[in-house]
């Protein structure tokens, strides 16, 4: 098995023991999009505190470590019409669906929610299809 | 202590995004490209995040979490316009860039400016979406 797959089965999992610990300790869903856009728009400033709390946590994390060992490999492209054009989908999406891959995609299929299962379907076969036009067909990414 | 353990989430988030390899664009758009040279290596790392996530779902029932409060209720059951719509959205931006919204803020540190660009205009989306989405729930409703 090559080592990307192990070490994606492993980050998983990390990722997993993340979201389950944000289930049974806090009692919340980990869903990025939410506990981001709730402070964007004002709905979760009830909340604000531990969405801080979260996002100090992903952010402040995995800088601390690319600090120490070194940033790792992120082919971000450098194309600011594709990258504003993308947030911007990625920001209005999430927040119309209610969710994005965390909270549909692992929360959701892992209680079995059919609306995490549907949008999931969705954003992959959206994906897929985006990546097919602009890179085989139009050649922009 | 809600603090704490969300700083503590939201960490092992960021960490678990950074071993996976998610944080790499070309990671996820390799797995998006069915037509070129396609990577599995998404797969692995949703199987890997949804087993402890099951596991953590079944210890729900019958309890509360441990700093109080109510685990959250099932979701509404259908499915409706704004999900589908969302999504496809969605799923366009995440394809253009190689980005969701978890990984684009793990890896803002990392990313330069390129990578605080992206998490703006994500930004930005979020906040403009609401209005959007409340004429999506008037204009068609529910399926």
């Amino acid at each position: 098995m090559p080592i990307d797959w192990i070490m994606g089965l492993a980050g998983g999992l990390v990722i997993g023991t993340a979201a389950a610990l944000y289930l049974l300790v806090n009692g919340r869903i980990m869903g990025a999009s939410g506990i981001v856009g709730g402070l964007v728009d004002g709905s979760g400033h009830s909340s604000g505190g531990e969405r801080l709390a979260f996002l100090a946590g992903l952010i402040g994390v995995p800088g601390l470590i690319a600090l120490i060992f070194g940033a790792p490999e992120t082919h971000i492209t450098g194309n600011l019409a594709v990258l504003v054009a993308a947030g911007l989908l990625v920001g209005i999406g999430t927040r119309i669906a209610n969710g994005c891959t965390s909270g549909h995609g692992v929360c959701g299929i892992s209680r079995l929610s059919l609306r995490g299962i549907v949008a999931t379907v969705f954003y992959i076969g959206a994906g897929g299809l985006t990546v097919v036009l602009f890179k085989h067909i139009l050649g922009v990414i | 202590m809600r603090g704490l353990f969300a700083f503590l989430a939201g960490g092992l988030f960021g960490t678990g995004l950074l071993i996976s390899g998610m944080v790499d664009t070309a990671k996820v758009q390799g797995w998006l490209d069915v037509f070129g040279d396609w990577d599995p290596t998404l797969a692995f790392v949703m199987g890997g995040a949804i087993l402890p996530m099951a596991i953590a779902w079944r210890l729900t029932s019958q309890r509360r979490p441990a700093l109080g409060g109510t685990f959250p209720a099932k979701p509404d059951p259908r499915l409706g316009n704004n999900l589908v719509v969302g999504s496809v959205l969605f799923g366009m931006g995440w394809g253009l860039a190689g980005l969701c919204p978890g990984p684009a803020l793990a890896s803002v540190a990392f990313n330069g400016i390129a990578g605080l660009v992206f998490l703006l205009s994500m930004l930005a989306g979020m906040w403009a979406a609401p209005p959007l989405r409340a004429r999506l729930d008037a204009a068609t409703g529910t399926v």
